[in-house]
């Protein structure tokens, strides 16, 4: 079998303030031998402006859309939001004929028409789906098997099932099974699939901070030494907002957060500096003396 | 973060017959992710499994799908908590109707935006930023660089006169030119 080719869909998060998530995904991808095609003049996913018309979400999402159908590759994401938005609209716009013509509609304005030809994936799923756990089972040449951590999915990744319909949203296994295969051990904890409360920050701070805290006080209390994630938003709130969640309710972490390629090219013998972890808002000091 | 210690209680207001809008149902039913809003049965199960609805008071799912269904317009698209759903739709999933509520809490969005002409500022930030360069954050230029510097390749350009383009035919930049933006939910 040829190695799967993807355009890489890194989204405006990741390149502003997320580079570690870049940076460890490129690495660990091009050793397990996934292509990685640059996407040319590719715009915000669309996500965060569903909020403000439903019609310019969906014609901004299927204008990238239409830039990979070019090129005929696939599209992955590394962000659970363009991969809420590209994934929604790609299937939404196949099915919805009358939905279709409407925005191939807007998209003509812009010299585009919108095929169906192309698949939207996040990188979990390439690396279950394409990749495969054995392959990247063989590639573990460091297992971790000193530390137990915890994993967060994040929401789009799961829901709604009507247009991911991979995993379980009520019992997700994939990235268990991904951290599994890096030797550490996974642990469960109450409420796993519970929202991180990113989304309305910009609106409220109350909401967020108290469900990122408890979702922290869970974490915490089953033993986990980290907490690994997949999506640049869930990150940002439990580890760029940690110091301030924690001065909020008074009560000390410290618990690194990792993206999850980190831990797997740790496990791939990539050094910490290789797929920065020095970049952490929460340093992993202690994790890594524990994997050394 | 709020100081307040004690919470206020949710009083709700008395319905008046005219504000009701007996119409405003079939509207959403047309409306893409609101389509099922005239089945919901009252039944609570979006309310019970609400993040938000858990750790504020006034985010109710529940209450908005009744409130769609008796027509109270104005009330709906008036009301600032309709802005703390984080649409991570635990609700879709869970609905035993199917009704998509985090669908109809965005419909509703989409028409406090077009007919009162409200957003949350921060909304209106990211649409500006988009319409400026491509992305919803302005990346500035040492970012860029760091960027290579670290490996990385360098970020492909974004076609902003495209993207302009689209606020344009769909009516979005017109609407960002009319709103009031407002800037903080409160939930307690």
């Amino acid at each position: 079998m040829s190695n799967p080719k993807y355009l890489l869909f890194p989204g405006c998060v990741i390149p502003y303030r997320l580079s570690s998530y870049e940076i460890s995904a490129r690495k660990v991808l091009a050793k397990l031998g996934v292509e990685i095609v640059e996407m040319p003049e590719y715009n915000c996913c669309g996500y965060p402006m569903d909020v403000i018309n439903h019609d310019l979400m969906l014609t901004l999402a299927a204008r990238n859309l239409c830039i990979a159908e070019k090129v005929d590759l696939p599209i992955m994401t590394l962000c659970n939001g363009c991969f809420c938005s590209l994934n929604e609209t790609n299937k939404i716009l196949k099915e919805d004929k009358e939905l279709r013509e409407k925005i191939n509609g807007y998209l003509k304005e812009v010299g585009m028409e919108f095929k169906g030809t192309i698949e939207v994936k996040h990188l979990i799923y390439v690396l279950s789906e394409d990749v495969g756990y054995e392959k990247i089972k063989n590639a573990v040449t460091k297992p971790l098997a000193s530390i137990r951590v915890a994993q967060h999915s994040g929401c789009h990744i799961l829901r709604p099932r009507k247009y991911v319909g991979r995993d379980d949203p009520e019992n997700p296994t994939t990235l268990k099974e991904l951290i599994r295969l890096t030797g550490a051990k996974c642990l469960d904890y109450m409420d796993e699939t519970e929202c991180c409360g990113n989304p309305i920050i910009g609106v409220n701070e109350d909401v967020p901070f108290s469900m990122a805290k408890e979702k922290l006080d869970h974490v915490r209390a089953v033993g986990a030494q980290a907490l690994i994630t997949v999506c640049p938003f869930c990150h940002i709130m439990f580890d760029l907002n940690q110091p301030r969640i924690e001065r909020v309710f008074n009560e000390k972490f410290n618990l690194p957060v990792l993206h999850y390629p980190q831990l797997l090219g740790l496990a791939m013998g990539f050094s910490p500096d290789e797929l920065a972890l020095n970049e952490l808002r929460v340093k992993p000091t202690e994790l890594l003396g524990m994997i050394k | 973060m709020s100081e307040k210690s004690e919470t206020r209680e949710y009083v709700p207001p008395i319905i008046k017959a005219e504000e009701l809008d007996p119409k405003f149902k079939y509207k959403m039913s047309k409306m893409h992710g609101a389509e099922k809003v005239m089945v919901c049965f009252q039944c609570g199960t979006c309310t019970a499994d609400c993040p938000i609805a858990r750790f504020s008071e006034f985010y109710r799912p529940r209450r908005i799908a009744r409130m769609v269904q008796i027509g109270l317009k104005d009330r709906l698209l008036l009301d600032k908590a309709l802005w703390l759903c984080s649409s991570c739709f635990t609700c879709v999933d869970h609905c035993p109707q199917g009704v998509e509520i985090a669908g109809i809490v965005r419909v509703l969005r989409n028409m406090a935006v077009a007919d009162k002409n409200i957003l949350p500022l921060v909304y209106k930030e990211l649409a500006t930023n988009l319409m400026k360069s491509g992305f919803v954050y302005e990346i500035p230029e040492s970012r860029l660089q760091k960027r290579v510097e670290q490996g990385l390749p360098p970020l492909p350009k974004p076609n902003v006169k495209e993207v302009t383009k689209i606020f344009e035919v769909t009516g979005s930049a017109s609407l960002l030119e009319k709103v009031q933006a407002f800037v903080k939910v409160e939930s307690k």
